[in-house]
């Protein structure tokens, strides 16, 4: 028994710290900001949620298996929105996509808007 | 004995790897062309240090780290929030991205151009009223 929690828990923290490196990985290798936010703000937050979760279950109480759950739910919740502020924030002070990147909606939508404001 | 030592080898192999991670996202911190990507590289830098207090709260056994690491994560998102805010606010006043947009807006083509006519004949309606 004491086996298995081991294996599960060294398990837990080879996967984390393996989706870390591809997320500092993608953030190395990719061509755009837009493109570096996938990596980072998905591969990046399961692997520091899959090593506090290796915490919880080296415990082996349930306080602390709660309390590492309770921070992973956490950072699930709060990359997403640090990631949208951060790329909109960039997409309107005026950074844009690279050239391999094939469309752009949000500046689409921006010159509709303006022809909008203007007939009206 | 051997759940131990199945352990501390994780542990040990967990930590170059992290530190590895770090040391490619320090690369882009230094290295990367524009505000945004330093931000960026700065939150996955919270990121790998959350994952350290963990892999560091496994070697030593004090579970104390995990609200260090959940206090940590708070810190870190309120501080992509506030730079999110900083580019909003001062992020338009560089040369550089002035540079950027004309390119791709030639590369757009058609849907400019579109947008354009409809505004001179607005401003036409206005001088007319």
């Amino acid at each position: 028994m004491e086996l298995v929690a081991a294996v599960i828990v060294a398990f837990l923290l080879l996967a984390g710290a393996l989706f870390a490196l591809v997320a500092a990985i993608g953030i190395v290798r990719l061509p755009d900001l837009y493109s570096r936010m996938h990596a980072a703000s998905k591969a990046g937050t399961v692997g520091s949620g899959l090593l506090l979760l290796a915490v919880g279950v080296h415990s082996q109480e349930l306080s602390i298996l709660a309390r590492a759950l309770a921070g992973f739910l956490f950072f699930v919740l709060t990359a997403p929105i640090a990631a949208h502020l951060l790329a909109r924030a960039a997409h309107k002070a005026g950074h844009r996509l690279t050239p391999p990147s094939v469309r752009d909606e949000l500046m689409k939508d921006q010159t509709g808007r303006r022809s909008y404001k203007t007939k009206g | 004995m051997i759940a131990a030592s199945i352990v501390s080898a994780a542990t040990m192999v967990a930590l170059g790897i992290l530190g590895l991670a770090f040391l490619l996202t320090v690369y882009r911190v230094v290295v990367g062309p524009t505000l945004p990507d330093r931000v960026l590289a700065l939150d996955m830098l919270v990121a790998v240090a959350i994952g350290f207090i963990a892999v560091i709260a496994i070697k030593t056994g004090f579970t104390l780290y995990i609200d260090i690491a959940i206090s940590l994560g708070l810190v870190g998102f309120l501080a992509t929030v506030a730079f999110a805010r900083f580019i909003l606010t001062h992020g338009t006043s560089d040369g550089k991205e002035r540079l950027a947009s004309p390119t791709i807006t030639a590369e757009g083509g058609l849907k400019p151009a579109a947008g354009k006519k409809p505004r001179k004949d607005g401003r036409r309606k206005k001088g007319g009223q």
